[in-house]
């Protein structure tokens, strides 16, 4: 059952959103999430899922900051009041 | 205890203290191994060390040799560790450091004579990394370890680092370490789960790509190539963002038990304690943590004595891993 999921966006991402860093999407799944963002924000396109749908390499994707690739990647199912975050894969060291 | 020849003999075999008082559960018990014991304050002196043995062995450095220049991209530590060895086998390094690091790593990277070479704060280590790539391939004169390509960074945590938690705390089942260039995860990593299949890898991130606000596209985004090469995504169970309140909440729960370490500790311990708060009912632990430095590095961020979300809000601008 789809449920309202708050998403925090990176930097990057915000001109895409009008410039919020939060948006609110209804989703299931991560999958779900990702599919909305996209199609209410048709700028985000590419750089979040690949053509195959498939999670693009250089976005990372947390469930209350979880990494969703350690979860159930894009089945990782999401509920009411969990915190979604996007950050682009960054160097450290 | 022996007199040792050269201080590049005491990098490594660092101490692990328990701090099980800290635990938010009691059947998990916590270990620290205190990298900022090595003589350059950091886990990177290993990797330092071992990278400049392996181009010496494989002739691309030549001891005693003067003229030769290194360049290596860092937000601190390994430049750190590398001025340090460089300096003492006389080794000419240039570092390329994002402009948003904390002063005392530029301070350090002076006091070992190492050059600085400023890269945008906004473009983060990404930025460093672009630089020293550019540099690399218009001088290729110059030595190019390449932390990230190196697989001397986790070869040395595979031989030494993960060898040692093992035998000093043979019951670990979960290892949690900051996730950098990867190195230790995939070396002490790898290493744990071959001595115990059932140990769990947890790999904790700052959540830089917040601040790092120069990448004009997700497709500037990096993996450090040892990470894909080396399965680096195989071998983690989890991976977790801990951000800088929780990092500095816990740096200051360490100097409770004495410990005085930098705040990617911080966020190591926070990840550590999401670790044990997941346990099973009847499920018992024991968690080594890797702490990557001590505190010196930080004290300008007021980290232990500032108003914390004013410390916060200022360690979300300053690149500290």
């Amino acid at each position: 059952m789809a449920v309202a999921v708050e998403v925090r966006l990176p930097t990057v991402l915000r001109p895409q959103a009008g410039g919020q860093s939060t948006v609110t999407v209804e989703a299931s799944t991560i999958g779900d999430v990702l599919r909305q963002l996209v199609s209410e924000y048709p700028g985000m396109s590419g750089q979040l899922l690949n053509a195959d749908g498939s999670l693009h390499r250089f976005v990372n994707v947390y469930v209350n900051d979880d990494d969703v690739r350690y979860l159930d990647a894009l089945e990782t199912p999401v509920k009411e009041g969990d915190e979604v975050s996007l950050l682009p894969a960054v160097a450290g060291g | 205890m022996v007199a040792r020849r050269s201080v590049l003999e005491l990098i490594g075999d660092t101490p692990l203290v328990e701090v099980s008082e800290l635990s938010p559960n009691p059947a998990a018990r916590l270990f620290v191994k205190l990298e900022g014991q090595n003589p350059g304050g950091s886990v990177k002196d290993r990797v330092a060390l071992a990278m400049v043995e392996d181009a010496e062995k494989a002739g691309l450095l030549r001891p005693g040799d003067g003229d030769q220049v290194l360049v290596e991209p860092s937000s601190g530590n390994t430049g750190i560790g590398l001025a340090l060895v460089c300096r003492v086998k006389g080794y000419h390094l240039k570092v390329v450091l994002p402009s948003s690091v904390s002063p005392e790593r530029r301070q350090l990277l002076d006091v070992w004579g190492a050059e600085v070479i400023e890269s945008p704060g906004q473009e983060g280590s990404n930025g460093a990394v672009r630089i020293a790539r550019e540099l690399a391939a218009a001088h290729p004169e110059w030595v190019f370890l390449y932390q990230y390509a190196n697989h001397a960074n986790p070869r040395t945590h595979y031989e030494r680092t993960g060898p040692e938690i093992w035998r000093d705390c043979p019951e670990v089942t979960h290892f949690v370490a900051g996730l950098g260039t990867s190195g230790t995860l995939l070396g002490a990593g790898r290493y744990l789960k071959q001595c115990n299949p059932a140990v769990q890898i947890w790999a904790v991130e700052p959540p830089a790509g917040e601040t790092v606000d120069g990448l004009r596209s997700l497709d500037e985004g990096f993996i450090p190539p040892i990470f894909e090469e080396l399965g680096g995504a195989t071998l983690l169970d989890r991976k977790i963002v801990v951000r800088p309140r929780e990092s500095i909440e816990w740096v200051r729960r360490l100097a409770d038990v004495g410990i005085f370490a930098g705040l990617s500790t911080g966020a190591a311990m926070a990840g550590a304690a999401k670790c044990a708060t997941q346990l099973q009912d009847g499920e018992e632990a024991a968690i080594v943590v890797v702490s990557a430095d001590g505190g010196w590095k930080y004290l300008s961020s007021g980290a232990w004595t500032g108003d914390i979300d004013e410390v916060a809000e200022r360690a979300r601008s300053t690149l500290y891993f």
